[in-house]
């Protein structure tokens, strides 16, 4: 009460401050001062006020009460940052989050072999295309955005986004994992605008970083839906996430969204560059099923290690997404699979993007298993672990690994205290 | 352009539809020949001989150079790679880089044995590509050709793909033979809204 009385006065000192003919800027800087809250409200209503700094002015911080980060994948795994400072797979909280959009902040990051990050000067940064095409180009970052854009919302995914028994929380097992709104160029503009030629099968698109990582893709993939992206969330891109430039390979896993992009070589074969031979697979199949996303969802709330209050109810939360295209329907199952019902999409099904599902649940206390899945517009649906089996002929088994990407439907287990933990263990 | 060439029109057609088939040949030929928004620069040539460091497996980027695997010893110890990659390549610093020469029993099938660059990739310009683009750490880009044709040499060599003296060049290193054949996974054709695997339905 005192703290808002006084606030209250003080406002009134600065109303008649700029009554008298002082400048604004004078006025609150004046008000920031006198302000002087004790830092535990003397009532229930009262809080402490946060004074103004120059940095919130500038850009804004979310409150110290929330606390969510991201952490190191996997769980005993590669150290991010490791002894030499260089970062590797840094995982999304996803139990944590509400819609869609991953704060920038907090998108998972991942890099070809652990590398540094390059502080890369945009004015001397320059994206080259050439190889198959007719007239080879180079683009400033000012001459690109000189091209027409387009801002879409895409999911990534790294390949090592997988579930298994040892893990505990959502972050751990899913948080490889994170939808941003993407702007930027479409890349068939620029090769309409070098002209592609006849034998374009492949392209290269190679980063800046100190391994340069190189991926081969396809040349359809191309001239459909490939971003050639500078701004992420309404901003231009994180460092962590290619600043100046990446390229968006909507659907497609993690490492072919290559950061820092400095070149993209038109070719006519699969080339084999180095990230070419971390995906170098015995079999066509086992190749296959790494490179486009399948279909896949998880509860994000209730999940591994939160706690229910206790019976009655909640709302179920989780995300869905595919590498196929748009999510079509979701469902969960709050009987350990027995029964399968329609989720609500909370949000607009988008190409290659999370969406958000939820579930209306009246817990009645008793143990059970939670897990959702989805199907996607091109009719892929997400399988259960013993549906993966049953198809590879693995000895049925729920904790194993799931051969290619592991799209898997995911279990959470609900104890009677209402505990929630991962029903993999 | 060839192909458009080839267009054949029936003989009873042609009086009238030439001049409209050539017409609109003209304009498409107009659209796919000349920029739409004429925005950037051409690269030299040179700029780009020098930025093309993606070398496939025909090998045509190869620069000019050439070094043995006797030669290769030596850069591997004057380049510190022996530091991380150990003596021979045996691995060091508690698996902090990886080993880069099979300890397994020669007699195995490839996909028995370790996943080892230089001994499981499909093209010795794969080895070639990746020391020259990512090695040595901290350094990288900082290899001469004829460091990197020695290097690449010295590591097939040590995983008995070839012999200690053969000279690895632009015209040799893309012939070398390398023991997985043909017995790995080939990328299918990419098709727009398909699924990952035809059949399969997850």
């Amino acid at each position: 009460m005192d703290s808002k009385l006084k606030g209250r006065r003080e406002l009134l000192k600065a109303s008649a401050a700029l009554a008298g003919g002082f400048s604004i800027g004078l006025a609150s800087r004046a008000r920031a001062q006198q302000h002087d809250h004790p830092a535990t409200p003397t009532s229930a209503n009262a809080s402490p006020m946060l004074h103004g700094s120059q940095e919130q002015i500038e850009y804004g911080q979310r409150s110290k009460y929330v606390t969510s980060v991201r952490i190191a994948h996997p769980i005993g795994g590669r150290p991010s940052p490791d002894v030499f400072g260089k970062v590797f797979h840094v995982a999304t909280p996803l139990q944590d989050s509400v819609g869609v959009i991953t704060p920038s902040s907090l998108h998972y990051v991942a890099t070809t072999r652990g590398s540094f990050l390059p502080d890369i000067d945009p004015q001397q940064h320059t994206l080259t295309i050439h190889g198959l095409v007719d007239r080879p180009l180079t683009l400033t970052m000012d001459e690109l955005k000189r091209f027409p854009s387009v801002t879409r919302l895409h999911f990534i995914e790294c390949a090592g986004n997988r579930h298994n028994g040892r893990q505990h929380t959502v972050q751990e097992t899913h948080g490889m994992t994170s939808c941003a709104e993407w702007t930027g160029v479409l890349l068939s503009t620029l090769l309409k605008e070098c002209g592609l030629k006849s034998s374009a099968k492949w392209f290269v698109s190679e980063g800046a970083e100190e391994v340069k990582g190189a991926s081969s893709i396809p040349i359809a993939k191309a001239m459909d839906d490939c971003l050639i992206a500078y701004g992420m969330n309404g901003e231009p891109l994180r460092p962590q996430q290619g600043f100046p430039v990446r390229i968006m390979v909507p659907g497609f896993e993690g490492i072919y969204h290559t950061k820092f992009l400095r070149r993209i070589k038109v070719v006519d074969r699969f080339y084999m560059n180095y990230n070419e031979f971390g995906h170098l697979r015995q079999t066509d199949e086992l190749l296959a099923l790494g490179e486009q996303i399948g279909p896949k969802s998880v509860i994000t709330f209730p999940s591994g290690t939160q706690q229910l209050d206790g019976p009655g109810y909640y709302e179920i939360s989780g995300l869905a997404w595919s590498g196929g295209g748009a999510v079509k329907t979701v469902e969960v199952s709050t009987d350990g699979g027995k029964t399968w019902n329609q989720a609500q999409l909370k949000t607009t099904p988008e190409h290659m993007a999370h969406v958000r599902f939820g579930y209306e649940w009246r817990w009645d206390g008793t143990e059970t298993e939670i897990m959702s899945r989805c199907i996607d517009e091109i009719g892929q649906r997400q399988p259960l672990r013993e549906e993966i089996a049953n198809w590879w002929n693995i000895p049925e088994q729920r904790d194993y690994r799931v051969p290619g990407l592991d799209n898997s439907v995911m279990p959470w287990k609900i104890a009677r205290d209402g505990s929630v933990t991962n029903g993999l263990a | 352009m060839g192909s458009r060439e080839m267009v054949k029109v029936p003989t009873p057609l042609k009086v009238v539809t030439i001049p409209l088939l050539l017409a609109s040949l003209v304009g498409s030929l107009a659209i796919a020949q000349s920029p739409t928004y004429g925005v950037g620069r051409t690269p030299t040539a040179e700029e780009l001989r020098q930025m093309d460091i993606s070398i496939g497996p025909t090998g045509e980027e190869l620069p000019p150079g050439s070094g043995t695997a006797i030669e290769g010893a030596q850069v591997y110890v004057q380049r510190a790679c022996i530091g991380c990659h150990g003596a021979e390549g045996m691995g060091g610093l508690g698996g902090l880089a990886p080993a880069l020469r099979s300890q397994r029993d020669a007699d195995l099938p490839i996909w028995e044995k370790e996943r080892i660059l230089p001994l499981r990739s499909p093209h010795a310009t794969t080895v070639w590509d990746y020391i020259n683009r990512g090695m040595p750490l901290g350094l990288e880009g900082t290899l001469t050709p004829d460091e990197v044709y020695s290097l690449t040499a010295y590591l097939l060599f040590l995983n008995d793909l070839i012999p200690e003296d053969q000279v690895l060049d632009q015209e040799s290193l893309p012939k070398v033979t390398m023991p997985i054949g043909d017995e790995y996974g080939k990328p299918h054709e990419f098709k727009l809204n398909s699924p990952r695997l035809e059949g399969y339905p997850y």
